[in-house]
């Protein structure tokens, strides 16, 4: 039992770790490569100079990011073997496919090109240098597409048949047209962008303030970040809303738990804040707005949502005795967080970037010695949304298929899993550190000019 | 073909890939603090695989994803059964890649020196745990009737399988040193690189020749013809390279050892058809091409996954050796 808890403790700790990093290297990539595309279309000599020096810079900064995050995602594939052999067992003939091919498909292709791009400077010619980064950004995109995919099986399985005491692929089109994948993908990767976005706008906010010689350089890369943050976020927030109305049908459960909806309702409330009461199965206290979580699902003021307490009877029926309910607590909260923080990062993308179109935004250093400040937002947002979406699966590791209890390695002592814990939280504590050091060194001694190189 | 064959020889592709490419990564990593004297010549000796080193570690992660995907018994009972290896392999793999990023970033000497050690640790430890993790593989480890593993960490530690652990942690520092003389244009440092890898080189044909021995004693692959001319036969390349060596040839003693790594990795996996993993109990509980594979159907997905892709990886990782074939000298540290 102990085994099973710090097991996922240990996957959690990985996954939301890994998941700081990943959504730069996703949004950071594509922007390195546009700024390099830049560099290769425009004519003249002094701004060609000046998107590469740009180029180098942020190319730096993914390349920092970048590491970290394929290390833990190393952690990640073997995870499954290591703590979670019943669930590789079962889950094998479908699970293995979608990561062989992120292997395939993805990691050699955003590795290798990462060598030559990072090496290749002088050795390839702009166009050619320009296009590695190009199948960097194509690679990570890949890479997270695959591992959606393996990620929507677990949260609605398709294409597949339960024999030999296994769940076997009977449809590989099925998995991979999963339309779960189509949220989850839209969604990682528009969160992707927004982080990349708020980290270009971070890191340009604090030159702009910090390094008088560069701001000419890096007011322009404000108003970028600030543009290209605004873009992800309402990409974000649309596709949250479709993946949250298609929720409705592929996982009730998780849906009224983010909204801690515990009877069924026509027209169903929106709680904006609420008094949890799990052993009583109700809400203590809420404030809540009548027919509003009805209207989010149906875009119409009525619409039937099942409620929590509905949905743990029938699937009682249906699977026998148990809690199918999952921590209600958590995921309303963390579904609170995720979308507030959304909405607020949303304010200071447009607000800036309207201050910097304008070219007003040099009056206003108050909002630009804030926005470093800011940049744990998106991450604590990512992390959020995580969690609704990882936990709101529980008590199953595979909804309707398997537990998470029955999936661990049963050869796994408590002892063991405590010593890779431990090992595990403390290495990311230091890389993370030290890598946040090299960042912040960087970005201070690194000045960005009209003259001289990177 | 079945394909449940084509997997397996798919899997021991992908395994001779990563030895002959990891193996030399590995080695520069393990040979980075005695050869290297002064900061410039560790950045020239980290420079000869800083473009590759990550490509090449991929075919360790797609053998594992492989594994997964075609025989996910083998993947679950082998990772979790070798759970305490793996994280030290692990942590191990985490520290080296990240400290080949972070190495440059900062001048002080101890933050170097720090990075440099986490290189060599992190490559010394997995060369070392493939080695033993191998031997294991061949001399069969505690399996039970349910394809789970029912023994400890220990138990994956005897005098054979450190013996393994050893033999290549020789052979991939022999193979790095061979790689760096082929790299580098740095007289004085190649001079070390080739004085290294005749050291490390007759030590690792004096291992390999008890491993051998060992391996005939502690298991069957002896008694099937093909493993037995394999191993042999790399044993015998592994030699030539070495003399190769003698006579300056860096170009001759890196693909000599390339051949002898890759045809041991064919000896074993042909020592061990049709099992993956050998059961010390008893040998009905050994899984096997046929025991541990997945559905027919799910093969043949990934079959013409495979041979799509497989060729194209090959030709960009190729490209990229391409790119960078000229031996690298203070010019490039520039970067």
């Amino acid at each position: 039992m102990e085994a099973l808890l710090l097991s996922r403790w240990q996957f959690a700790i990985t996954t939301v770790y890994h998941f700081l990093f990943v959504p730069v290297t996703l949004g950071l990539s594509i922007f390195v490569a546009i700024l390099e595309t830049r560099s290769v279309a425009v004519q003249n000599a002094k701004r060609r100079s000046t998107y590469r020096k740009l180029t180098k810079f942020f190319g730096t900064l993914f390349l920092i990011n970048f590491s970290l995050g394929v290390v833990t995602g190393i952690v990640q594939e073997f995870h499954f073997g290591m703590n979670w052999s019943e669930y590789s067992r079962f889950m094998g003939d479908i699970f293995g496919a979608p990561l062989a091919l992120e292997a395939l498909t993805a990691f050699f292709l955003e590795s290798t090109f990462l060598g030559i791009w990072l090496f290749g400077w002088d050795r390839l010619s702009p166009k050619l240098h320009c296009a590695c980064i190009w199948l960097v950004a194509l690679g990570s995109n890949l890479s997270a597409f695959w591992i959606l995919v393996a990620n929507s099986f677990m949260q609605h399985p398709v294409g597949y048949a339960i024999n030999n005491g296994r769940a076997e692929m009977t449809d590989f089109f099925a998995l991979v047209t999963n339309h779960y994948v189509l949220g989850e993908y839209s969604h990682a990767l528009a969160a992707g962008i927004t982080t990349g976005g708020f980290v270009v706008l971070a890191v340009s906010a604090w030159k702009f303030l910090r390094d008088v010689p560069s701001r000419p350089v890096f007011a322009k890369t404000l108003t970028w970040g600030a543009l290209y943050m605004a873009l992800g976020i309402f990409a974000v927030m649309g596709s949250g809303h479709l993946h949250t109305q298609y929720l409705r049908e592929a996982n009730p459960m998780k849906l009224s738990s983010m909204e801690a909806l515990w009877e069924t309702a026509d027209p169903a409330p929106f709680a904006a804040v609420a008094k949890i009461n799990m052993y009583e199965s109700k809400n203590d206290m809420e404030i809540a707005i009548p027919g509003l979580f009805s209207f989010m699902l149906y875009n119409r003021p009525e619409g039937e949502v099942r409620g929590i307490n509905d949905l743990q009877t029938e699937y009682e029926r249906q699977y026998g005795a148990g809690d199918y309910r999952p921590d209600v607590v958590g995921l309303f909260w963390c579904f609170r967080i995720m979308v507030g923080l959304g909405g607020l990062m949303l304010a200071l993308a447009a607000l800036t970037a309207i201050l910097s179109l304008k070219k007003q935004i040099a009056a206003y250093p108050c909002l630009l010695k804030i926005i470093p400040w800011l940049l744990p937002l998106p991450f604590i947002a990512n992390s959020a949304g995580w969690y609704v979406a990882e936990a709101g699966r529980q008590p199953w590791i595979v909804v309707g298929l398997q537990r998470t209890a029955e999936a661990i390695s049963p050869n796994l002592s408590a002892g063991e899993v405590w010593l890779s814990l431990v090992g595990f939280t403390v290495i990311y504590l230091i890389l993370a550190i030290a890598a946040l050091y090299v960042a912040f060194r960087f970005i201070r001694h690194t000045a960005v000019t009209g003259e001289g190189g990177l | 073909m079945e394909l449940t064959l084509f997997w397996f020889i798919l899997i021991a592709v992908l395994f001779v890939g990563f030895f002959v490419l990891e193996g030399f990564d590995y080695g520069v990593g393990i040979l980075l603090p005695f050869t290297g004297k002064s900061d410039r010549e560790r950045r020239l000796i980290i420079r000869t695989i800083g473009p590759v080193w990550d490509g090449n570690e991929v075919w360790m992660i797609t053998a594992g994803g492989a594994l997964f995907a075609a025989f996910p018994h083998v993947y679950a009972t082998m990772f979790s059964g070798f759970y305490l290896a793996l994280f030290l392999m692990l942590m191990a793999l985490i520290m080296r890649g990240v400290a080949f990023e972070l190495r440059d970033k900062h001048q002080a000497l101890a933050w170097r020196r720090t990075w440099d050690g986490a290189i060599f640790f992190g490559s010394f430890l997995p060369a070392f745990l493939w080695g033993v993790a191998v031997t294991d593989l061949l001399a069969g480890v505690p399996i039970g009737p349910g394809k789970t593993y029912q023994g400890n960490f220990l138990d994956l530690l005897t005098v054979y399988s450190i013996l393994g652990g050893l033999t290549f942690l020789l052979v991939f520092a022999y193979h790095g040193a061979a790689f760096l003389g082929l790299r580098l244009s740095d007289e004085g440092l190649k001079r070390r690189a080739k004085l290294f890898g005749q050291r490390l080189g007759g030590l690792a044909i004096l291992s390999f020749v008890l491993f051998m021995a060992m391996t005939h004693s502690h298991t069957d692959l002896f008694a099937k013809g093909a493993a037995a001319m394999a191993l042999i036969a790399a044993a015998a390349v592994f030699v030539l390279g070495y003399l190769a060596l003698q006579r300056n040839s860096f170009k001759g003693a890196f693909a000599l050892s390339s051949g002898a790594i890759a045809l041991t990795t064919a000896a074993v996996f042909l020592g061990l058809f049709p099992r993956l993993m050998v059961s010390s109990l008893n040998p009905a509980w050994s899984l096997t091409v046929e025991n541990a594979a997945s559905t027919p159907y799910t093969l043949s997905v990934m079959t013409v996954a495979a041979v799509c892709l497989v060729p194209v990886v090959l030709i960009y990782q190729g490209w990229c050796y391409y790119v960078f074939r000229r031996r690298i000298s203070d010019g490039d540290l520039g970067h």
